[in-house]
């Protein structure tokens, strides 16, 4: 226990020191653009893959492609808002203002993953289903998801100081996650239209090798970009936040 | 206590607090959230019968009659089955063997007015070839046991 309690003092510490504003603008600057060149070389590989490659199904034929960005951006929004949580965890319970500026950045993001997620599959329900949109407990759950992001983003801009508006919104954002396994589970614990997942830890996919690569290249392709793009957010945000202070000022001053 | 600890202490309990109040309220909605009830159910009279509701289920083989819009089949659960009287359009993934979600009216023995035909779709993704190939080789399997 003592040596738990030490390691997370250490953690703690250690992101006290690189979590230093200043500091992680500098670091971010150096990896962000590999970040954003993985992205794209994901995404054209993945999309390559995903409309050309693949073969075509037997149930749906070409339809079910549309779940090479459905598939990708609803697991980004359950990820994102994982991220989000613990981001405003930390920064509440540590008092670290990059967590509350990660978790600023994150909600954009994720509602949007939520609303892709949402059009496209309600694209492909009207074909396959015969309908738009039910209200079963996976829609529903998932629909609940993009209040909850755009709930956070609400209370964030409503409130001015930046942390009494990180501190409050993290109660939402925190109390939230309760909802991620609810939308993971919901297609098991209750009769839906939803199909159950055809990729799970446990059990071999039910998804034939030459459609699954693909999904799991655009699978990676999201997750770099939500990372290219947290950090694009971040650093403005950073720069916004202490737009007062001296390296800034050069910054912007050797720039221009 | 450290106002650190104090405050990851408050995150903790709360967490568990909203997961209980969340438990408690999906299973007292319990029978609220179902989507869809299947032929046992309406046959064993769980099912709000007087309403409008769902039922679901497999659509058996051999038993969709279609008749310009209107489409009669039979929709199992392996235990029991409905037969379904729908006029309207069927969905692309409707077919024999396939699930299905049908809402309507129930009305009688074992018939059910449908005024929507929902097809569900299963988690099984593979190329037309594979499942010719999957077919062969379960009927070969078949073969030889007969």
């Amino acid at each position: 226990m003592c040596i738990g309690f030490e390691g997370v003092a250490r953690l703690i510490k250690f992101l006290h020191k690189y979590g230093a504003p200043k500091r992680f603008y500098a670091t971010s600057g150096r990896f962000l653009p590999w970040f954003a060149a993985i992205t794209v070389i994901l995404f054209v590989s993945g999309l390559y893959l995903g409309l050309y490659w693949a073969p075509p199904d037997y149930q749906q034929g070409d339809a079910y492609r549309i779940m090479f960005v459905h598939v990708p951006n609803a697991w980004m929004s359950m990820m994102a808002y994982v991220a989000l949580a613990a981001f405003a965890a930390a920064g509440y319970i540590w008092n670290i203002r990059l967590a509350d500026m990660l978790a600023k950045a994150t909600a954009p993001l994720g509602a949007s993953f939520t609303l892709c997620a949402l059009v496209t599959g309600s694209l492909w329900g009207k074909p396959m289903w015969g309908t738009w949109w039910v209200w079963d407990a996976r829609l529903t759950s998932e629909l609940v998801l993009f209040f909850l992001y755009v709930g956070y983003m609400a209370l964030q801009a409503s409130i001015e100081d930046p942390r009494r508006a990180a501190h409050a919104s993290a109660i939402i954002a925190i109390v939230g996650v309760i909802n991620v396994p609810i939308i993971h589970y919901s297609v098991y614990w209750w009769h839906t239209l939803h199909q159950p997942a055809s990729i799970t830890l446990t059990k071999q996919p039910t998804i034939y090798l030459t459609m699954l690569i693909p999904l799991i290249v655009m699978s990676f392709a999201f997750m770099f970009f939500y990372l290219t793009m947290l950090l694009v957010r971040v650093r403005n945000e950073i720069l916004v936040r202490e737009k007062d202070a001296e390296w800034v000022r050069n910054l912007v001053e050797k720039d221009a | 206590m450290k106002r650190q600890n104090k405050r990851l202490t408050f995150v903790m309990i709360g967490l568990v607090a909203v997961s209980v109040a969340t438990w408690l309220i999906l299973t007292a909605f319990r029978h609220n959230l179902v989507f869809f009830y299947s032929p046992t159910q309406v046959l064993e009279g769980k099912a709000p019968i007087h309403h409008v509701f769902r039922i679901g289920g497999l659509v058996e083989h051999g038993t969709i009659h279609k008749d310009g819009l209107h489409a009669t089949f039979t929709v199992t659960d392996l235990r029991h089955s409905l037969v379904v009287h729908y006029t309207g359009i069927l969905p692309d993934l409707f077919r024999a063997g396939q699930g299905v979600v049908v809402q309507g009216r129930f009305a009688g023995g074992d018939l059910f007015k449908a005024d929507q035909v929902l097809a569900k779709h299963g988690a099984n993704y593979m190329p037309p070839e594979v499942e010719a190939e999957l077919k062969h080789s379960l009927a070969m399997k078949a073969k030889e046991k007969g």
